[in-house]
């Protein structure tokens, strides 16, 4: 009788349909149809997509949005593998206070990590002011401030993904390479990476989709200062309350294009490496 | 020669995993280390192959001493119970992983890993996953992939742990066989009795962080050094005030000198084997178990519920019970 119900997958009833249904209505009204209106903004009256692309504010904009994503997300890489191995393969005190301060930047909010950038690093009561002074480094108000808190925010999405298939795999293959004679990084490059890949790839892109997408935190910490300092979700907001719409619309629409490709790619590229 | 560890101690927190060992294991022979889980053996593995580090003592493999050497650098070949496959590569890229970090020429190393592989009967699984080997087969490509770096010493940690009883059996007789071909320096830790008599030149018996004895297997089945070591080898039971191993005692249904008589009560057949509980009408003494076989039971008319008369058979070897 099992064998019945296993061969076909569960039998499916009313109920079934009912639940089904409940879940496609609340993800259309909550995301598909609001983001599919955004779509419909920017070619619905003209192509807005073309006109808007000849500004320069937002050709700047998506430029600074696009540099500040990257170096925030080579950032938490490179930080977020390192933190993991640390987490996973370390033992040392305080090591449950460092898992709890790297959710702070997911349950904190974005507006707070910013003031606290700038209460930490700004330019004349900031705590580093003198120091930053001395090198001559412009912190807040100009590009490293806006990757500061984009990285700030997506700091623990990288770690989040790494540290679960770190713990899965265990030491044993990385300890088999070293009695087979490799060294730390090659080993490291050799098998620790290989096996972490896939959850990296994803840390990655939900990084890149954040920091794409990071709003509050930036908005204090640049100035919001038009070709200067202005990242694309901030133009969006100007540009909106501007009743430039058609801007706001065709603006909203390439960061969406963006974080879509980005998560399509993966999601194309993982089934393939599983199937090996 | 061989591997000389002289006055080793590891603890882990407050438990004391391995105290005072000093053992010398010879060159070219098959060793196993035997004892119960937690015994301290895989420890001393471990210990032995750097990828644990003792808290005092020496350790010297081939007249080196390699007590301060990182694993990597110690040219020791080590399986792991569980495989440690690297899943990621292919199963010839794991037999090749050694030669590669060692960066010899291209051609020796497709030459070696062909090699290998037709040693341990996997030729044709050159190009599959781990993932997609049986259990057996896995092991197998692990010790190829110890065996590229042509290893000083090969270090087994429980090899067919993690496999079942029959593929078990035929790698145990195909290690055999290997070292036989191979000679490399082997040692291997399992728990299981069986296995360590049948494979081993040599067995040492560690327990309790230990070293019980080291013999060869029939020194350590004749001539037990401890009733441990008498217990751990394979079935015992108390004949009076002494150990003995339950085919070792003479039954019979006529009076005779005895240690102790009494009716049987309990009588279990195991394939050609039955085994008897016989207690002993003096209170004094705890119920024997006998073990005899099929035919013997037959030729000597027993049957449940027959008072018998019980005594060491010649040459039998016991241990006073502590």
């Amino acid at each position: 009788m099992a064998s019945h119900a296993t061969g076909r997958g569960p039998r499916r009833t009313a109920a079934t349909y009912v639940r089904r249904g409940l879940v496609l209505v609340y993800l259309f009204f909550l995301v598909a149809w609001p983001v599919s209106l955004v779509v419909t903004r920017t070619f619905g009256d003209g192509n807005h997509l073309a006109s808007t692309l000849q500004d320069p504010a937002v050709v700047f904009a998506l430029q600074m949005t696009v540099v500040v994503a990257f170096w925030a997300v080579v950032i938490n890489t490179v930080f977020g593998v390192g933190m993991s191995l640390l987490i996973v393969r370390y033992d040392f005190a305080g090591k449950g206070l460092l898992n709890t301060l790297l959710d702070l930047p997911l349950s904190v909010s974005p507006v707070v990590i910013g003031l606290a950038l700038l209460l930490a690093y700004g330019p004349r009561d900031g705590y580093f002011a003198p120091v930053l002074d001395a090198i001559n480094l412009q912190v807040v108000f100009s590009v490293p401030g806006i990757i500061m808190a984009t990285a700030f925010v997506s700091l623990p999405l990288v770690i989040r993904e790494v540290v679960p298939v770190l713990q899965e795999i265990g030491t044993e293959q990385e300890q088999a390479a070293r009695s087979l004679g490799a060294g730390g990084w090659q080993t490291f490059r050799r098998i620790t990476l290989p096996s972490i890949r896939w959850a990296l790839v994803y840390g990655v892109v939900l990084s890149l989709a954040r920091s794409l997408g990071e709003f509050g935190a930036v908005k204090i910490v640049s100035g919001n200062i038009s070709q200067q300092t202005q990242t694309a979700t901030l133009l969006v907001e100007e540009k909106y309350l501007e009743f430039e719409r058609g801007a706001a619309y065709a603006t909203s629409f390439l960061l969406t294009l963006i974080a879509v490709a980005a998560l399509v790619v993966v999601t194309v590229l993982r089934p393939k490496e599983e199937k090996a | 020669m061989g591997i000389e560890i002289v006055g080793v101690n590891k603890s882990f927190g407050d438990f004391v995993a391995l105290s005072d060992i000093d053992l010398s294991i010879p060159s070219g022979g098959l060793t196993a280390l035997l004892g119960p889980s937690g015994g301290g053996k895989s420890t001393l593995l471990r210990i032995i192959a750097g990828l644990e580090t003792a808290d005092s003592g020496t350790i010297e493999i081939e007249g080196q001493d390699t007590t301060n050497v990182p694993a990597q650098r110690r040219n020791v070949g080590f399986v792991f119970q569980h495989y440690a496959a690297f899943k990621h590569m292919s199963v010839a890229k794991n037999v090749a992983f050694g030669l590669e970090i060692r960066k010899r020429p291209k051609a020796e190393i497709a030459r070696r890993v062909e090699e290998l592989l037709e040693l341990v009967h996997l030729e044709q699984f050159a190009h599959r996953l781990p993932a997609q080997l049986s259990g057996g087969q896995r092991q197998r490509m692990a010790l190829a992939r110890a065996l590229a770096i042509e290893p000083s010493v090969l270090l087994l940690d429980e090899p067919f742990g993690a496999l079942d009883a029959k593929v078990r059996k035929e790698l145990r007789d195909w290690l055999r066989r290997l070292h036989d071909e191979v000679h490399v320096t082997t040692v291997f830790v399992t728990h299981d009795q069986e296995e360590a008599l049948e494979v081993a030149d040599t067995i040492v018996v560690i327990n309790d962080g230990r070293i019980e004895q080291v013999g060869t297997p029939d020194d350590l089945y004749d001539k037990p050094a401890s009733d441990f070591v008498l217990s751990f080898l394979g079935p015992v039971t108390t004949l009076g005030d002494r150990l003995i191993r339950p085919h070792d005692i003479e039954i019979s249904r006529v009076e005779q000198a005895a240690v102790v008589d009494g009716p049987i009560t309990r009588w279990t057949r195991v394939g050609f084997e039955i085994r008897l509980e016989v207690t002993p009408t003096d209170a004094r003494y705890a119920p024997v178990q006998v073990s005899v076989t099929r035919t013997e039971a037959h030729a000597l008319g027993l049957h449940p519920g027959d008072h018998v008369w019980l005594r060491p058979a010649v040459g039998a070897q016991s241990v006073v019970s502590a």
